[in-house]
């Protein structure tokens, strides 16, 4: 590859360090259960220079999982929360007036692209219908950034990998992703983990013994089935290991549940209700 | 209105006027002389309603006035709830099955009366306990109430009402505890087994089915237990011990392995020590096997049928896909005898239609049972796509919804009350729209000329705080500000955003048959133009036609969906919009308002297009009816957050339109002929 058409980070003669992208290197393990085969798959795709995909439902692990292949292959990991003005100046970056002089700042695509990080964009679907564009060079055979504003033609290191997640869930329809976005990406599915494992994941996260990590996993089992009925979706991983580290730090189960599940759920009052009457009857 | 109570003279004429009792020699005489009785205010009511009863047919005026006289009394404040059950009923069913619920009602009512404040309604606990169910394992059930708890393993019944318990707290948790125990019944097997022999040998059937009650009540608790520790927690708790003599058959029934056949051998020992009087226990309902395993064999049958078919496609697809060629992996074929794989095993591999028969046969048996695991035989199938699917015939025989309608006589709902029909507009000619489009040309291009103007694009936002690019401007002012002394301003970037419409709208577009003539014609040219204007606005816009005769045949046409474009087919449609039947607004309203709903866009509109009031055949949809039920289907519209406007070519319709849609969002024009001219203007209006 030919990196000498990229020059280095521009001279920041003022100091505009504060607007850094940070670029986050575990420095331990974070934990992650493997359900199947998606961290080879994501391993294959990182070394052929693959963009991945993940879909699934909210906390099922996927942003635990990206953090987890990053500590994995020893790269750094840029993770950008994608929103509905999101715009391409914040993923790729924009001149910043320092007293008189304007500065370049990349954004933390561009920021990623030279680092060769794993540069993580969170619920992609949420982002403007024009910002997801500006991914598109990066995730075919060019795998270049173009910086438009620079002049500049940013190819991407070997280690350079775009992650993408979305939630197909609860998405609008309007919220889908184009065929020529969605395309380009090694698609992995997350869902809730099966029972053992899942108690397990809340046990070892929440720190509680297995008894009550177990009966947490019974009740994230029978929200899932309100989906649709009452609940746009389910308690996911995440909100079973919330009420398990209240329950750690010596709160009643049923007070954890209520103000870590049941609460965050729902608020139509049948809903809560039954909801109230679930936690009841499993603790 | 005086307080004097009418005398039975009076009420007997009032009644034979309301409801022409003397044509059908029918004596007013005896609910006369009931109602007599009845304060003034309350018999009045009861005039009231027999004759709004009366408007939909005579007989159940006449049903009303004379059930009323003899209920009226125990009624009280429910007396017009009591009306309103009824009516619903008649609408559903028809007149014997009004006369029912007319009497249930008024017997609940009297039944309530007798008991405490502290009982809770099913209707007030409904909503909670039907969520709490549907989390539970095992096959769905629906609710319902009865005169007793029992279940048919596919419903679950339970009381109008319980104050079995002294607060309301412990009346929901009776509630609770009777649903929780029949879904234990319908998910742990209580009808997996025949109990007939055993029942046949008690003199006493229903006493025996209440001992068999009472035991399963003991085994599943316990695996209610095993499952959902608390529940069973709130159960021991309400019923108390069970008694001593108990005991024994309560440990036994409480082992893990425990099934309905250890209940029935509970039952046989208690047969030979001979019972003495069943015990009472609150939260147990009553169980009816014959019921329960009629419901649960026809359900086998349904199953056994979909998890076959599946399989079948499943085996054929395995064979077609080469898996003979693998040594290790047999050919999985539907040649008759062959296993395929094993879905209890691999209930993920099932399409979901199936993988829910496997469920619930897995309920019903415990297992799959093995039969249902054989394909069938040779030649017995052959592969079908799309088999999940409903078959859809060309000509549509079934409703594509149900609508419900509001009637402000009752003032509810009549429901389910319109037969929605959608399908789609006939072509019509081609060379129509060349024509009007030639015609009009001047005027579309003057129009696109207006309308482009309107376009959303990107606007520039200049001296803001954090933007895309420097504002050169306001550095240049920053900088000279600086040098001068003067504090420079911190605004120095442009922020581009999308200035979006971010609108859908919806043309209702009367087909009624009073539109024959020129006002089709004119809707059909406005039609035309409006497509030019909004294509050159590139607001996202739908037209629907909606005609009708009779709730039972509520159309709707559909001319141009939001994904459709303005192309030939959709122009072809716009030619076809033809006067047809009637307008029963409502439904239509109801049902556009729904796929406007759909749209992702910050404002929705719903445009009328149409020639008159609200109108169909024969019943009473025509006057306040119609208007009172279009009203307040634009006011649920609103409620979604649907504005809604009419263009209307009705000299009267000032009349009702200011009530139908507000006093500024309709427009009266007078001549048909003008519509086509005015029509985009008044959108470009409504929408800048």
């Amino acid at each position: 590859m030919n990196l000498s058409r990229t020059p280095g980070p521009p001279d920041a003669r003022a100091d505009v360090s504060g607007f850094a992208t940070p670029l986050v290197r575990h420095a331990t393990e974070p934990y992650y259960h493997a359900i199947g085969d998606e961290t080879g798959v994501f391993a294959a795709a990182a070394q052929s220079g693959l963009p991945v995909m993940l879909k699934g439902p909210t906390g099922c692990g996927k942003t635990r999982f990206v953090q987890h292949m990053a500590w994995r292959l020893q790269r750094p990991l840029v993770t950008v929360a994608c929103h509905d003005d999101l715009t391409t100046a914040d993923l790729v970056g924009r001149y910043l007036i320092i007293g008189d002089e304007t500065v370049w700042m990349d954004g933390p695509l561009t920021a990623a692209v030279r680092a060769g990080a794993i540069c993580y964009l969170d619920e992609i679907v949420e982002a403007r219908k024009d910002t997801t564009v500006v991914i598109h060079p990066l995730t075919d055979a060019r795998r270049a950034l173009p910086v438009e504003k620079r002049g500049e033609y940013l190819e991407a290191p070997p280690d350079f990998m775009l992650v993408i997640s979305y939630n197909p869930g609860y998405q609008s329809v309007l919220k889908e992703m184009k065929p020529s976005t969605r395309q380009r990406f090694v698609a992995l599915d997350f869902d809730y983990p099966e029972a053992t494992v899942e108690a397990n994941i809340v046990a070892h996260e929440g720190g509680v013994d297995a008894a009550t990590a177990q009966q947490l996993v019974k009740l994230g089992g029978l929200t899932r089935k309100l989906k649709g009925a009452g609940l746009d979706e389910g308690a996911g991983t995440r909100l079973l290991v919330h009420a398990a580290q209240l329950i750690a730090k010596g709160m009643a189960p049923a007070v954890a549940c209520t103000a870590a599940i049941a609460r965050p759920l729902a608020d139509e009052p049948d809903t809560r209700d039954a909801l109230d009457d679930l936690i009841r009857a499993v603790f | 209105m005086s307080q004097r109570k009418l005398f039975a003279h009076e009420l007997e004429a009032r009644l034979d006027d309301l409801l022409l009792l003397s044509l059908r020699q029918r004596s007013a005489k005896a609910p006369a002389a009931q109602l007599e009785a009845l304060p003034r205010e309350l018999q009045e009511r009861v005039l009231h309603w027999a004759a709004v009863a009366a408007q939909t047919s005579d007989d159940l005026g006449w049903l009303i006035a004379s059930l009323a006289a003899a209920q009226a009394a125990d009624l009280g404040d429910e007396f017009d709830d009591w009306v309103r059950a009824g009516l619903d009923a008649y609408d559903r069913s028809g007149l014997a099955a009004t006369r029912k619920a007319l009497n249930d009602y008024a017997e609940a009512c009297r039944s309530r009366a007798k008991h405490s404040a502290h009982g809770i309604a099913f209707a007030a606990i409904e909503g909670r306990l039907s969520h709490f169910l549907h989390a539970l394992d095992g096959r769905p059930l629906k609710l319902a109430t009865g005169p007793q708890a029992w279940t048919d393993s596919e419903t679950l019944w339970l009381p109008e009402r319980l104050d079995a318990m002294p607060d309301a707290a412990g009346n929901r948790g009776l509630y609770k505890a009777m649903a929780a125990l029949l879904w234990a019944q319908t998910r742990f097997g209580s009808f997996n087994v025949d109990p007939e022999p055993e029942l046949d040998l008690w003199p006493d059937r229903e006493a025996a089915l209440r001992w068999f009650a009472v035991f399963e009540a003991m085994r599943l608790e316990a695996r209610l237990a095993a499952e959902l520790p608390g529940l069973a927690r709130d159960i021991a708790d309400l019923r108390g011990p069970w008694p001593a003599a108990l005991a024994a058959d309560a440990a036994k029934l409480a082992r893990p392995g425990a099934t309905a056949a250890d209940s029935l051998a509970a039952l046989a020992r208690l047969r030979e020590v001979g019972a003495g009087e069943t015990p009472v226990f609150p939260h147990v309902g009553a169980i009816d096997p014959v019921a329960a395993r009629r419901v649960r064999a026809a359900r086998i049958v349904r199953d056994m049928a979909v998890l076959r078919r599946a399989l079948n496609v499943m085996a054929a697809t395995a064979s077609r896909a080469g898996a003979a060629d693998n040594p290790d992996h047999p050919p999985l074929a539907a040649e008759g005898g062959m296993q395929v794989p094993d879905p209890q095993a691999d209930l993920l591999a099932l399409p979901p239609a199936a993988r829910e028969a496997a469920k619930s046969l897995m309920q019903d048996f415990g297992e799959i049972p093995p039969e249902a695991l054989h394909a069938a035989g040779p030649g017995a199938w052959q592969p079908v796509d799309g088999v999940d699917e409903p078959v859809t015939a060309g000509v549509t025989t079934q409703p594509d919804a149900f609508y419900d309608e509001w009637d402000y006589r009752r003032g509810s709902w009549r429901h389910g009350w319109c037969h929605l029909y959608e399908m789609e507009g006939p072509a019509g000619d081609r060379e129509w729209v060349d024509e009007v489009r030639t015609r009009h040309a001047h005027l579309i291009r003057s129009i696109r000329r207006r309308f482009e103007a309107l376009r959303g694009e990107d606007k520039p936002q200049k001296r803001q705080f954090d933007g895309e690019e420097i504002d050169l401007d306001a550095q240049v002012e920053a900088r000279a500000d600086r040098k001068s002394g003067g504090e420079p301003s911190p605004r120095l970037f442009v922020h581009r955003r999308r200035v979006e419409r971010s609108l859908a709208v919806m043309f209702m577009v009367d087909m009624s048959g009073s539109t024959k003539g020129w006002v089709n014609d004119a809707e059909r040219e406005s039609l035309v133009l409006l497509c030019e204007a909004i294509e050159a606005l590139g607001d996202r816009y739908a037209i629907y036609g909606f005609s009708g005769w009779t709730r039972t045949h509520c159309d709707i046409y559909r001319i141009k969906r939001f994904d459709d474009r303005y192309d030939v087919e959709t122009r072809r449609r716009i030619a076809g919009i033809e006067a047809r039947d009637y307008t029963r607004m409502g439904v239509a309203v109801r049902h556009l308002a729904g796929l406007l709903m759909r749209q992702n866009t910050r404002h929705k509109l719903l445009v009328t297009l149409s020639d008159g009031r609200p109108d169909d055949y024969g019943d009473e949809y025509r006057g306040r009816y119609g208007i009172e039920d279009t009203r307040r289907a634009l006011l649920e519209a609103r409620e979604k957050g649907i504005r809604s406007y009419c263009v209307t070519i009705d000299r009267h319709g000032a009349d009702y339109l200011p009530q139908l849609y507000g006093p500024a969002h309709y427009s009266v024009i007078d001549d048909a002929k003008k519509l086509p001219r005015k029509i985009a203007e008044i959108y470009r209006k409504l929408t800048a």
